[in-house]
């Protein structure tokens, strides 16, 4: 946002004196700008994510309001609006009135460092990535708070769950971040998709053995931070009724769940930023397309394309799996991720030094690997074929009900 | 006095008392436990019941027999032609009324379905304890067409009140015949594989419930375990071959008993599995009594008042959830003097008890679910 508003300032002609309102406003109109994309994404991934799983468990899910229902979350937006903000009594009132803005904004800090296309991000920091990391212990602090704040059982339960999972999950995430970033050599998330290509071969996923495994402990260790099934064991609804906020309602319940559909953008925006090319397109240039103003957006397209495709993946995950039981989860974590992650920089390391004197090699594993997810991805596709040629209901296949 | 000191519960450090119902998402219904757990570790869970007690049993004594088949159906909602079937068969036995072939093969058609549409809830909502809400959805769909065929067999979707003293209320014609072909051609080989596929096999599902409650066979009679929970503990046990009534000597089923699928015997997987395969049965047994239903009455003689002479007998049948016995006893009035119902989920509850001691919370959910319990049955 520097650039922009240098540039702003050299084009009007406004003199250093006022140089620091332009500077304030203009990154006021980002962040209007990002909390605008964040909540609009919150709420039609809220519709879309009730449609999807009503196709997958055979309903219709909400098609009322508007054009299939699009309008769905505006009604359940204001609906929570009107409805009356209870707070128990005997609960902490200031830590329970406060602990929804704390996950909100861990998540929603995110987005400054969450790049858009070459020029529009918040800030382009050289610690971009350690800023994410840290940043959403944000989101502990406000499930303990709003867990311990209510003053039940069942929620202090649900929050020191989510305090231990989240926890231990941001070490297998930070892990897995460090297996690209010894190839990148640096945090800063733009720099990081600077250095990969458009072209799917040229993605940092597809550098070496170790970042194509790191990229799965990181989407495994990523939904567990964000709480997703099949690690949503804070939430847990069958266990643990609703968790840490089981005693909320009106816009304050809304804000935890505003929180885990931005979450969902969060973790698509950066798997896509890290492994999966970011905004580059294919067959242009760097400086060609920080440039260009159409590139950029094209860019900004391709990107939310990716980051999409993610969140639509999580979302099948939700409605298909079950949920594990904490200790199951602790042995996932420490027993399994955190140890392959750690073995995964090691390689990384490895081929990062051989790359170096063989480059030929690099390309060569870089297409095998492409080849590779592309046998994975055509037997999903066999999957879902077989699944549809085998299932005696056709009604179901319609496109829209 | 608290309830606390009444149960004689002994709080001890470092220890938290949740209280886990009447209300609560996975109790299926109203029961409550009084769970004691440390951290995440649950000592144990005592089962707190009579949470929707209407007095049946009671009520029974104040209707004439005929009146009273209606009421069955509420003891349990999920399996009522089996409350029905056993009722009226010991009213006939009373009597000494011999049922039509027709009417026996038409109870069976009906207690089948019914079984099947059970089935599909308990292993449903048991996917949905565990996490995985579609499953639960996939077997509602399933059980919509049950609830169809008997809504066109008898008028009603839940409580049936289909079954009289000597025979059936209405006969089945060829609509109804083809719907349920139509059912079990869709059922058998592409539901039930759909199905497994999707959560039988699962293995975090077979994570979560396998070597979770292990209850041997000797705990299982100890218990009193009926139905699938006692045969999934590795006893053949199934009245429908031990014990046979109706027509079901002359159906050929093999009776599914827990091998320690995945696990040892007996665990919650193997309670999972055995009813997966228990339906797969059904709909054999449904198959075999369609094309081999027999022309004839649906109803026999039976006199306009029924007066059954003195006397006591017990009936039971196979129900979804275990033997299901009603023990009448008769003064020679017009109403039944006694009746006793013996129901499956109330035995389930001393072994959830037992088993809940020392696992964790999220297993107790799991025990729960796979015992298949129905509330208004512990408590009639």
């Amino acid at each position: 946002m520097f650039e922009i508003s240098s540039k702003i300032l050299d084009y009007f002609g406004i003199s250093s004196d006022f140089s620091v309102i332009v500077v304030v406003l203009v990154f006021f109109v980002y962040g209007l700008f990002a909390l605008t994309f964040a909540s609009l994404f919150a709420g039609i991934t809220s519709w879309y994510e009730r449609r999807i799983a009503g196709r997958m468990q055979s309903r219709i899910g909400p098609n009322r309001v508007g054009y299939q229902g699009f309008w769905q979350w505006l009604a359940d937006g204001l609906k929570c609006w009107f409805k009356e903000d209870i707070i128990p009594k005997d609960t902490d009132s200031v830590l329970f009135r406060i602990a929804p803005y704390f996950v909100f904004t861990g998540v929603l800090s995110t987005f400054v460092v969450i790049p858009f296309s070459p020029t529009i991000v918040g800030s382009d920091m050289n610690v971009g990535l350690v800023y994410i990391i840290a940043i959403t212990a944000l989101v502990v602090a406000g499930i303990l708070m709003a867990g311990w704040a209510s003053n039940s059982k069942w929620t202090l339960l649900g929050g020191i769950r989510s305090a231990a999972q989240m926890i231990s999950y941001e070490i297998p995430v930070a892990l897995s971040l460090i297996v690209v970033i010894i190839p990148a050599g640096t945090l800063s998330l733009q720099k990081i998709i600077q250095m990969q290509g458009g072209a799917p071969y040229n993605w940092f996923i597809f550098h070496n053995p170790g970042t194509f495994a790191a990229f799965f402990i990181y989407f495994t260790s990523a939904l567990a931070e964000g709480n997703r099934t099949p690690f949503d064991l804070p939430e847990a609804e069958s266990e643990l009724v609703a968790g840490y906020n089981t005693e909320y309602s009106g816009m304050r319940f809304l804000f935890f769940l505003f929180a885990e559909w931005m979450n969902l953008y969060v973790i698509g925006a950066i798997a896509t930023a890290v492994f999966l090319g970011g905004w580059r397109i294919p067959g242009i240039a760097y400086e060609v397309q920080a440039a260009s103003l159409w590139l950029q957006f094209v860019g900004f397209i391709i990107f939310l394309i990716k980051a999409l495709l993610l969140v639509n993946v999580i979302i099948w995950l939700r409605w298909t799996l079950p949920r594990l039981r904490i200790d199951q989860l602790m042995i996932m974590c420490y027993k399994y991720l955190i140890p392959l992650s750690v073995i995964m920089i090691l390689l990384s390391v490895f081929f990062t030094v051989i790359y170096y004197s063989l480059p030929f090699l690099s390309l060569a594993v870089r297409i095998v690997l492409f080849i590779l997810s592309l046998i994975v991805a055509g037997y999903f596709g066999y999957r879902v074929y077989f699944n549809i040629k085998y299932f005696p209901d056709k009604t179901y296949l319609r496109w829209m009900i | 006095m608290t309830l606390e000191e009444r149960l004689n519960l002994v709080k001890r450090e470092n220890e938290i008392l949740l209280n886990m119902g009447p209300q609560h998402p996975s109790t299926h219904g109203v029961i409550r436990f009084i769970v004691r757990a440390d951290g995440e570790i649950m000592v144990e869970a005592l089962p707190v019941v009579g949470y929707l007690h209407r007095g049946i049993e009671k009520l029974a004594e104040q209707t004439p027999y005929t009146g009273f088949i209606p009421y069955t159906d509420r003891v349990d909602y999920l399996a009522a032609m089996f409350a029905n079937h056993a009722y009226v068969m010991g009213v006939e036995k009373l009597l000494g009324i011999e049922v039509p072939k027709r009417a026996e093969y038409l109870r069976v058609i009906a207690c089948e379905l019914n079984r099947i549409a059970s089935h599909l809830i308990a292993l449903g909502s048991m996917a949905m304890d565990i996490g995985a809400f579609t499953p639960f959805l996939h077997g509602i769909r399933e059980r919509e067409l049950i609830n169809d065929i008997t809504e066109m067999l008898c008028g009603a979707r839940l409580t049936y009140n289909y079954m009289r003293v000597g025979g059936v209320s209405k006969d089945i014609d060829d609509r109804i015949i083809k719907k349920i072909n139509d059912f079990l051609d869709r059922f058998l080989p592409g539901f039930i594989d759909e199905f497994n596929r999707l959560i039988t096999n699962n293995e975090i599902l077979v994570k979560r419930c396998v070597n979770i409650a292990t209850v041997s066979a000797d705990e299982a009679i100890n218990f009193g375990l009926v139905g699938p929970n006692l045969r999934a503990s590795g006893v053949k046990w199934d009245l429908r071959k031990n014990m046979p009534y109706s027509v079901y000597p002359e159906l050929k089923f093999e009776v599914p008993v827990g091998e320690g699928f995945r696990g040892e015997v007996g665990d919650s997987y193997d309670r999972f599995v055995v009813r997966v395969k228990e339906m797969e049965e059904s709909a054999r047994i449904l198959k075999q009594a369609v094309s081999q239903l027999p022309e004839g009455e649906i109803l026999a003689k039976v006199p306009k008042r029924i007066k059954p002479p003195k006397g006591e007998v017990y009936s039971a049948v196979e129900s979804a959830r275990g033997e299901l016995g009603y023990y009448i006893i008769s003064d020679g009035t017009e109403n039944p003097y006694r009746v006793k119902i013996r129901t499956g989920s109330f035995s389930a509850m001393k072994a959830i008890h037992i088993k809940s001691q020392g696992c964790f919370i999220a297993d107790l959910v799991v025990l729960i679910a796979s015992m298949d319990i129905v509330a208004p049955e512990i408590d009639r």
